[in-house]
């Protein structure tokens, strides 16, 4: 890496902001975009905890008439099956949300473990880490995720959460290995292998801790990757289909061609709402980007006073 | 040349655990699904269609696993990948490669656009930084990032198909009433079937390119020979094309190779929610159908084209940039 010089002047006011506000909720609230993820994320958040704010139906099986247009008790109007969208929508949040948090935080647990000791190790360890890595990386997931859930019969979430994980670790693994890398002969860690520390406790308490606005960059960047492609999966029904998700409500909607018998809303709903629980999450992860690097945040206040 | 020996080395590799995979999913999954798959088909596919699966997945030989491995690493090499069960007695490599050009027309092109276009706004956006184009495009596109591939396609057909009463067609490559072939008409029907899936993937990969680019730029705009370039009067146009550009390029290229496996995977459902004809279709129809062995020849077809397209743009990156090159 080349050590790279800002020679922008930098307004005197952001400096002291970094250094009070050192805390992540300050550092949030400081962002616009950052803001922006943490509201939307905050929404999802309570749909998929306590689902019944949002909607009176208490089963998003319910069946109502079929077909209903938008209108009074039916915000968005019902399914082919009579199902209210609306509240299959607020419902759908659970599983989206639990498979790409869930998915999300082992994959960054992998990279981390992968990343991290290819960096500390080194030698022919980091090669083959590496390496490891770098085949992951460009072996295309999607096709690999399709013929392991056909042969497991799909509908498994163990199994769509396991190959979301085993195709989802790599680019976190490159991005974290590298950050190690530039970290492994600083003074702090070598002043720990003198006191006479142990690898484990080193890399845990000395390294992780420094690492962490990348590490948190890493899981969103995960999570986002893993609602995308569980999305997918139960788009093309290789998901659980009789679950309530919004990957399956758009199964349904293309299998009974909602979008040619006037049911956008069955089709954009759902969508709409992975876009924003994504864009969430997206959001958050260039926040922390340019929290944690300074290069790349906006100018406007320097331009401002000129 | 060392360099271009360790990326051919990486692609051997890269290709021969895909194989390993491909191998091993089927016969070491639990519950065999070989063996569930055969008693699934018995009665239902003609006894020719059965033993030729039953040949695929080793079944009927007592051979041990390392023999079928061996024998299935050299057929695999050689183009056999047996017979499938949806176009019996086709060979599945001859349905492949009906899909092969289909795919490589919409989302290679597309891809390569995506590529060319992202990589110039996020030029001008890392040069003018606080102009329109940096101030309004990062947060679009950090949106369009996060979009799923095959909803951008059902919304494009619900605006722009029925919306406007067919004026795009949204389903399949072509119209089957025309001749195929290189006349007007035909190719003419081609391309208008190729724009809305085509711009499903630009419209999402494209924001990729542009922010990767962005940062490149305004990271090489620190750099010590663009001050100089400055110093020296040369007009701002040429430091932003022949300074800037040129050296901001050089990661973004690796990043291409890096990214066309995710570009790949979402053109897969584009080309599911429009039906059209290419390998991604085909391999979810083969899914659909239970159709083995051509789904495992489709896996490994799209790992190939994808290793090939990232051995190019790896020897493009060291021709271009020397450091590659003298770097151990």
């Amino acid at each position: 890496m080349s050590s790279v010089s800002v020679a922008t002047p930098v307004d005197p006011a952001l400096p002291t902001r970094a250094r009070t506000g050192s805390g992540i909720v300050r550092a949030i609230l400081g962002n616009p975009k950052a803001l922006v993820g943490a509201v939307l994320l905050l929404v999802f958040v309570v749909a998929a905890v306590v689902p019944q704010v949002f909607t009176t139906i208490h089963n998003p099986n319910q069946r109502f008439e079929l077909m209903l247009p938008p209108g009074p008790g039916h915000p968005l109007g019902t399914t082919a099956f009579g199902q209210d969208i609306w509240s299959q929508l607020v419902y759908g949040t659970r599983l989206s949300l639990f498979v790409a948090v869930v998915a999300g935080a082992l994959a960054s647990v992998l990279s981390v473990i992968v990343g991290v000791s290819a960096a500390y190790l080194g030698g022919w360890a980091d090669d083959l880490l590496s390496l490891l890595t770098d085949v992951f990386l460009v072996i295309p997931a999607f096709p690999l995720i399709i013929v392991i859930a056909a042969y497991a019969g799909g509908g498994n979430m163990a199994v769509v959460i396991g190959v979301l994980v085993l195709t989802g670790w790599s680019y976190g693994a490159r991005q974290l290995r590298a950050q190690a890398m530039s970290l492994r002969n600083r003074d702090f860690l070598e002043s720990a292998r003198v006191r006479g520390e142990r690898s484990s406790y080193i890399i845990i308490f000395e390294m992780l801790p420094t690492m962490v606005s990348l590490i948190a960059a890493n899981f969103l960047g995960a999570a986002l990757y893993a609602l995308l492609t569980a999305a997918g999966l139960q788009f093309i029904g290789l998901g659980n289909s009789s679950s309530v998700s919004w990957g399956t409500m758009l199964h349904w909607a293309q299998s009974n061609e909602a979008l040619q018998t006037g049911q956008q809303w069955w089709v954009i709903a759902p969508g709409l709402c992975i876009a924003l629980l994504g864009a969430s999450f997206a959001l958050l992860n260039y926040a922390f980007d340019e929290i944690s690097n300074p290069a790349l945040r906006p100018v406007r206040r320097r331009r401002g006073r000129a | 040349m060392r360099f271009i020996l360790r990326r051919l080395g990486f692609f051997v590799v890269t290709l021969w655990v895909a194989l390993t995979v491909n191998f091993f999913v089927p016969r070491l999954m639990p519950g065999n699904p070989a063996e569930a798959m055969m008693a699934r088909y018995k009665g239902r596919v003609n006894p020719e269609a059965l033993k030729a699966l039953e040949v695929a997945f080793g079944l009927d030989t007592q051979k041990p696993l390392l023999v079928q491995y061996v024998e299935y690493l050299g057929n695999t090499l050689t183009g056999h990948f047996g017979i499938s069960l949806t176009f019996f007695p086709t060979q599945v490599g001859k349905v492949v490669l009906q899909a092969l050009p289909w795919t490589l027309g919409l989302v290679g092109l597309t891809t390569v656009i995506a590529f060319v276009v992202g990589t110039l706004i996020g030029t001008i956006g890392g040069w003018r930084r606080n102009g329109i184009v940096d101030s309004i495009l990062p947060p679009v596109f950090v949106i369009t990032s996060a979009l799923p591939y095959f909803w951008v396609g059902l919304i494009l057909i619900l605006v722009f198909s029925l919306g406007t009463n067919g004026a795009l067609p949204n389903d399949g490559g072509y119209d089957p009433i025309l001749d195929a072939g290189w006349n007007g008409a035909f190719i003419v029907d081609v391309l208008k079937h190729a724009v809305l899936p085509s711009v499903s993937i630009l419209l999402i990969s494209i924001g990729g390119w542009i922010l990767t680019m962005r940062n490149n730029v305004v990271t090489t705009l620190a750099e010590d020979y663009i001050t100089m370039a400055r110093a020296k009067g040369i007009p701002d146009r040429k430091i932003m094309i022949h300074y800037a550009a040129r050296n901001a390029v050089l990661p973004n290229l690796s990043g291409f190779a890096m990214s066309l496996g995710f570009v790949v995977s979402g053109s897969i459902l584009v080309e599911y929610t429009f039906n059209y004809p290419g390998v991604g279709y085909m391999l979810l129809s083969a899914v659909n159908n239970q159709d083995y062995p051509l789904m495992q020849a489709l896996f490994v077809l799209i790992t190939v084209t994808v290793l090939v397209a990232v051995l190019i743009s790896d020897f493009l990156t060291a021709w271009l940039d020397p450091r590659v090159r003298t770097a151990s």
